[in-house]
């Protein structure tokens, strides 16, 4: 276990009065709250540490408490003596900060214990922490609405990711954050959703776009050809004299709209010509021909 | 129908320990949205979080309201700028 330095957390020295400490907590609490810093995990862990300097500095007893085994930090055998003494108060306040309050240092628990004793009057009822989780899909995974299982600090939660979600959305799912303090409700769970796309379709919102190749002869003279899509092959009709680089569109092919159960956005096709290579002597002949007719 | 679920604000700030009076100034700064119902005013309960946020600003931070109010502007801005980020990445994806 590591000895922390509250007084240095804070910027301030040991004999630093209330409203110094006050201060100097509020100037920090200030530039490193969550609130002020969402999805910040080194904020976070900075105002952790600043709540927890700020909940031992602020109470006199504990302070006073702290400064003597600051004094004493050498004799571990002391402290340790003293740490198996001490009796673990059953509430705490300060901020929430959409925390739950159970983040304190091995430090802090082992000198006053998991929780802290309530110093600042106002016993308020705070909802939980928010969590955040993230998700990783396939695009053919986000192509359909379905279910899916995470485990979020130990509990496994299942929820139903909607078809059309996009890459980068956040959703978010009321009451599966942190618990509540002193009664107060549980926070929320944001899962962000990260989806990876390794086919050759591409997706821009609900538009999809792909590339097919044509054979010449296909191309000239028309025909069908088969192509696949985000939910199976479908047969296409080339229309004779195609041009490389033509595109068409199919109504309703592409991705589902999130959140809008039987809408979908398109998908265009774009053709890319292929020249016959390793032409046979007599097929170079019938394209001179053809050439000079 | 589509259910309401309202908090009322005598019993948020009760359960705070805040005055009303400052969930009154949070209105009339454009902050927060208080219905009235037979005289009784109430939150709804989509609200709340952001409305703790608000009494964790002013209680715990000491922010004044002109504060809260110029925080909620930039933190609504930063939330349109991730989310314009995070579409401009998707775009970027499919030129990749």
């Amino acid at each position: 276990m590591t000895f922390v330095d509250y007084y240095k957390i804070l910027g301030i020295l040991n004999t630093a009065t209330s409203k110094e400490i006050k201060t100097a907590y509020r100037k920090l609490a200030r530039e490193y709250h969550p609130d002020l810093n969402p999805n910040d995990r080194d904020a976070k862990k900075n105002f952790q540490e600043i709540n927890e300097a700020n909940e031992v500095l602020s109470d006199p007893e504990k302070r006073k408490k702290y400064d003597q085994y600051a004094k004493d930090w050498q004799h571990a055998d002391e402290f340790e003596k003293a740490r198996q003494q001490q009796s673990s108060d059953s509430q705490r306040s300060g901020y929430s900060g959409g925390q739950s309050g159970a983040d304190f240092s091995d430090f802090f628990e082992s000198m006053f214990g998991g929780a802290a004793s309530g110093s600042r009057g106002r016993q308020a009822r705070y909802r939980g922490e928010d969590y955040t989780a993230e998700i990783n899909l396939n695009l053919i995974d986000a192509f359909k609405t379905h279910k899916q299982t995470l485990s979020v600090n130990g509990k496994s939660i299942r929820i139903t990711v909607p078809a059309g979600i996009e890459n980068g959305q956040t959703i978010k799912i009321a009451g599966h954050g942190g618990p509540g303090i002193n009664s107060g409700p549980n926070g929320d769970l944001y899962i962000t959703f990260s989806i990876a796309n390794h086919s050759k379709i591409k997706r821009l919102g609900n538009q999809l776009y792909t590339t097919v190749d044509l054979n010449l002869y296909t191309a000239i003279l028309g025909g069908e050809i088969t192509i696949l899509t985000m939910d199976g092959q479908v047969k296409l009709k080339v229309k004779p004299e195609t041009q490389n680089g033509s595109k068409v569109k199919l109504k309703g092919k592409g991705f589902p709209v999130y959140k809008r159960e039987g809408e979908y956005g398109d998908l265009t096709v774009t053709y890319h010509l292929l020249i016959p290579a390793n032409l046979t002597q007599k097929q170079k002949e019938l394209f001179i021909k053809l050439s000079e007719s | 129908m589509e259910t309401e679920y309202l908090i009322a604000v005598a019993e948020f700030c009760a359960s705070h320990k805040i005055e009303i009076s400052f969930i009154i100034s949070l209105q009339r700064n454009g902050l927060i949205v208080i219905k009235t119902i037979h005289d009784a005013a109430f939150i709804d309960v989509e609200q709340l979080p952001q409305l703790e946020k608000f009494v964790r600003f002013y209680y715990e931070l000491d922010i004044n309201l002109e504060g809260i109010e110029t925080i909620t502007h930039l933190l609504n801005r930063i939330n349109t700028l991730h989310d314009e980020i995070a579409d401009l990445r998707n775009k970027l994806r499919f030129y990749e």
